[in-house]
């Protein structure tokens, strides 16, 4: 790809863009179908307890009600993953947390709709409840599901690669913290929408805000058990999604329902109440980080337990379980690695994956550790991460094959950038360089650019694109990829205008749509975007080779640009693009080509290798000066230097949006933002509402400096890697750092508020540790690990057989 | 069913008579009654900005207006933003800037900087992050939509102004 390029790596508006700004975009609530019924659905109130009865006669006698379903219509359970199928549209027999589904109404409007929901009568018999991690570890009964490992605990997992402890007698410094990570949830604008068609053939539409559209279309099927091909699902434009319209929801199965039993168009908009209760979010996670180091900061082996509160349902869990151990060992050589988690069931709102899936919490614990490693070192906390970097093109301890890795030039960005030399104390409070309040602070991460493995177990792409062109010189993509915003939809338009020489503003886009696109389960710019490559090379074949025989030109002179083919050597030797088309539907039929992208086979072979790999991992950094108020323990982000390792922007005004707003979406993790309940076994949501559920405004958000390194990776379109979520992850440990560094305090736990702050000074004015954080974690009888040598040890990806030590 | 009330109103710029359930806010009026769904819903309790219509040139949330407060009055909505098929500026930098990513809270920040602009041609940054501090974006940390602004508010001044290198490349 040495060619001149002249629409990737150039700033293109999105092509969505201008329908955005005049109102033209169709999100689900906008669509409005003749004779549409609204859907309300009544929620439990209560957090854990069997259903006795449901009475729904008096809502079915209200004139303007047309159908009430309960559990018992839709008795077949549904879930992300295979292995968590244990989710009803409707509740059943038992309900889990507050806002569990239990019935539903439709009705001529939503107002009818409401009072019917009011007058559906439910008899529970109330249960104990399960509300924290430590309960569920300890208190076996009553169980929450009747699946998962023991009790109330989901899943526990355990790995070992190479002997840590052999790490840790090798160490000069062995180093245990424990961290808390609190909950939050996307908050995405839009409220989940969906509208259901059940049309005279009996078939279904459904359109849905959805982020994976072949996962709503799938539970469909299995629930409603109909063929899947007289099921479509077509995803709106998501009004904002970071991870929070990825399951298959409950009211996308019963709208779909209703509009069976009704024959009438179906829709359902949550209220922003209801937006909470279904939440997917970050899981809070519960961390002790034991890591040994030798005098120069090099880690010597490192072992991590995590503890995910998962709510009530499965959803994405067991995959968040992996994803909280798999990332450790990306940024700085870990030699030997031991990781257990465990995934809690608890009567609260299912958490599942948003934005940096599972990673964020451990990155966390990581970077703050490291921070605290370094000063008992005595090192420069931004010489501990530079001098100890993984190299590129090798294989992690834990079978992770890292490609391009550009952080070492992430770091020297921010550190220049932030004039980091004159501003950090250099572990030395007597000596400061900045006045006591104001502080810095690096950290450093990584993510995935998609994910190596499919949800469910198969052999086909991860990506897939098809392309038509039209003889009217008219280039239609479709991809089953789902714009949230982030701009996948346009990734296609670029990708495709670059191969063919068009305008990206001529090519028609058509996306996540069951019907007419192929599946596309991939991260949208590696994998869709090789997946566009390639159909849109061999659409290129095509055109040349008619072109080539037409105009008597060799193939390998001819190129495509300007919506012409011509001679490059005699550029007037030439034919427009449509006539191109022309030519080449007159040779070869119509034509209409496919792409794909399947991620390369993975180095790990063992059990609970799925999770982690990736075709390249792209890489961040982050300097954040902060003021702390030590009267009101109010910390006030100033400024965020941040370098990301893209490998090629295919746009970068796209790409430093994604930075920018993960930026935002850090601090308001580090800052305000989590999901809390009331206590008492009650665990109703605190503050279901945008105005309590702080989030950062304008006046919170901070100024940020940004700078892309572009390292092609050979995995990506172009050499490109992922945006969307990597940036994220080193703003909450920076900030955290960047605290101890203002005032000397430690707060191992996000988000960092002022209560937090001020506990830690007071605790520290009266000569005590400065540390606000949790204390231990639970000790549950955790399963022998499974053990893996290392590639360094010569191992080939495989655990090591069990064998029994005392026979 | 229910008893209709009937008002009459500028929507946009043109007469408009509507008859709805007189408990129906101005944003479910304008949504369901008018098929101007342009104008979007996050909370409907006046926590998020994204309904913010423009009652007689002052940003308002229609959530928490009665339609029947509408009588007499012109509203405009982000429908009523462009002059025929011709964007207003601030539509054509807030596209061409990627100040809209998801777009959900797009029109609601449009018309509140219209009503920026038109009391303050040359707004500093301060000011732009307090006029819109009333309304909340998840995508883009807000950066984009400033200097959306800021580069609208130039050209309608007539100037010849581009966005930083910085802003669209980052740093060198």
């Amino acid at each position: 790809m040495s060619k001149n390029l002249n629409v990737v790596g150039k700033p293109f508006r999105k092509v969505d863009a201008r329908a955005k700004c005049v109102g033209q975009t169709r999100f689900a609530d906008d669509i409005v179908l003749p004779r549409m019924l609204f859907c309300k659905i009544l929620r439990s109130h209560l957090p854990h307890a069997i259903i006795k009865n449901i009475d729904a006669s008096k809502a079915l006698a209200l004139p303007g009600v047309f159908a009430v379903v309960t559990g018992k219509d839709m008795p077949i359970s549904y879930g992300i993953l295979p292995v968590s199928q244990d989710e009803h549209a409707l509740c059943i027999d038992k309900v889990r947390f507050i806002g569990d589904p239990v019935a539903a109404v439709a009705a001529i409007d939503e107002d009818v709709a409401f009072d019917a929901m009011n007058l559906i009568e439910v008899e529970y018999e109330p249960l104990n409840t399960i509300s924290s991690i430590e309960e569920a570890v300890l208190i076996e009964e009553p169980r929450i599901h009747e699946y998962g490992d023991v009790g109330n605990v989901h899943k526990k997992v355990s790995l070992e690669f190479g002997d840590v402890e052999e790490g840790f007698a090798e160490a000069d410094l062995v180093r245990e913290d424990t961290f808390f990570y609190e909950g939050n949830t996307h908050l995405p604008m839009e409220q989940h929408a969906a509208v259901a068609h059940f049309d005279s053939d009996k078939k279904i539409t459904l359109w849905s805000s959805t982020q994976t559209p072949h996962y709503v279309h799938r539970a469909l099927a299995k629930v409603l058990e109909m063929r899947a091909s007289h099921i479509r699902v077509i995803a709106t434009p998501n009004g904002g999604g970071f991870g929070g319209k990825s399951d298959p929801f409950n009211h996308e199965v019963i709208v779909c329902k209703l509009a069976m039993i009704t024959g009438r168009p179906v829709k359902v908009t949550l209220t922003r109440e209801e937006v909470f209760y279904c939440h997917r979010g970050r899981h809070p996670v519960l961390m002790k980080l034991k890591t040994g180091v030798t005098k120069d900061g090099a880690v010597t082996g490192m072992h991590l337990q995590t503890f995910l509160d998962g709510g009530a349902y499965g959803s994405y869990g067991v995959a968040s379980t992996f994803y909280t151990g798999a990332l450790q060992t990306v940024t700085y050589n870990v030699p030997r690695y031991k990781f257990q988690g465990l995934r809690a069931f608890t009567n609260k709102p299912p958490c599942g994956p948003k934005r940096g899936h599972g990673t964020p919490q451990p990155r966390f614990g990581l970077e703050v550790q490291l921070d605290k490693i370094a000063e008992q070192l005595k090192i420069d906390p931004v010489d501990i991460r530079r001098n100890h970097l993984v190299p590129p093109n090798t294989v992690t301890a834990n079978y992770l094959r890292i490609g391009s890795m550009g952080l070492g030039a992430c770091i020297d960005k921010v550190v220049k950038g932030s004039d980091w030399k004159n501003k950090f104390s250099g572990w030395d409070s007597t000596n400061r360089k900045q006045p006591f309040g104001k502080g810095i602070g690096i950290a450093c991460s990584s993510y995935l650019c998609g994910a190596g493995l499919p949800i469910y177990w198969n052999n086909m792409p991860q990506s897939g694109v098809q392309l038509r062109l039209d003889r009217q010189g008219g280039v239609c993509v479709m991809c089953g990829s789902t714009d949230i915003g982030q701009g996948s939809d346009s990734i296609l338009a670029y990708i495709v205008a670059e191969i063919l020489g068009i305008d990206p503003f001529d090519i028609r886009v058509v996306t996540a749509d069951t019907d007419l696109t192929p599946v596309d389960l991939g991260s949208v710019t590696l994998m869709t975007g090789n997946a566009a490559i390639q159909a849109a090379e061999r659409a290129r074949e095509f055109l040349v080779m008619a072109v080539a025989e037409k105009l008597g030109v060799p193939i390998e002179n001819l190129s495509l640009a300007e919506r012409r083919v011509f001679d490059v050597e005699n550029p007037e030797v030439g034919v427009s693009f449509a006539e191109a088309v022309v030519l080449a539907e007159s040779k070869f039929g119509t034509i209409g080509t496919v792409g794909s992208y399947s991620p390369p086979a993975s180095p790990g072979k063992f059990k609970g290798s799925g999770v982690g790999p990736s075709p390249a991992y792209s890489y961040s950094a982050s300097v954040v000066e902060v003021d702390v108020d030590p009267d009101t323990g109010i910390v006030v982000v100033d400024r965020v230097w941040i370098a990301h390792d893209i490998g090629k922007s295919i746009n970068p005004m796209l790409v430093m949006g994604q930075v920018e707003g993960s930026v935002y979406m850090g601090l308001g993790e580090a800052l305000m933002e989590e999901m809390t309940y009331r206590a008492n076994r009650n665990v109703v949501h605190k503050f279901p509402s945008l105005l309590e559920y702080k989030s950062p405004t304008t006046m919170e958000m901070c100024d940020i400096k940004t700078y892309l390194i572009e390292d092609p990776d050979p995995n990506g379109p172009y050499g490109a890697k992922e945006v969307g979520q990597g940036p994220l992850l080193p703003i909450m440990p920076a900030i955290a750092n960047a605290v101890y560094d203002a005032v000397g305090v430690r707060i191992d736990e996000v988000p960092i508020t002022p209560e937090k702050v001020l506990k830690a000074l007071r605790e520290k004015s009266r000569g005590r540790d400065g540390r606000f954080g949790p204390g231990d974690v639970p000790k549950p009888d955790w399963p022998e690990p499974l053990r893996v040598m290392t590639p360094a040890e010569g191992g080939d990806g495989r655990e090591m057989p069990r064998v029994a030590v005392h026979s | 069913m229910k008893q209709k009330s009937h008002i009459t109103f500028t929507l946009n710029g043109e007469q408009t008579e509507v008859a709805f359930a007189p408990h129906k806010t101005l944003l479910e009026v304008l949504r369901e009654d008018l098929n101007l769904t342009g104008t979007k819903h996050g909370c409907e309790l006046g926590e998020c900005g994204t309904c913010a219509v423009l009652v007689n040139g002052k940003s308002i949330l229609s959530c928490l207006m009665l339609g029947l407060e509408a009588e007499g009055h012109e509203i405009k909505t982000i429908e009523g933003m462009a002059v025929g098929a011709e964007l207003h500026p601030l539509q054509q930098t807030f596209a061409d800037t990627g100040a809209a990513q998801c777009g959900y809270c797009s029109p609601g920040f449009l018309l509140v900087a219209e009503e920026l602009l038109t009391k303050n041609p040359k707004p500093t940054r301060p000011e732009i992050q307090e006029a819109l501090s009333g309304n909340l974006c998840r995508c883009t940390g807000y950066i984009k939509i400033y200097e959306a602004v800021e580069l609208a508010a130039a050209q309608m001044r007539g100037e010849e102004y581009e966005l930083p290198r910085e802003s669209v490349y980052g740093l060198e």
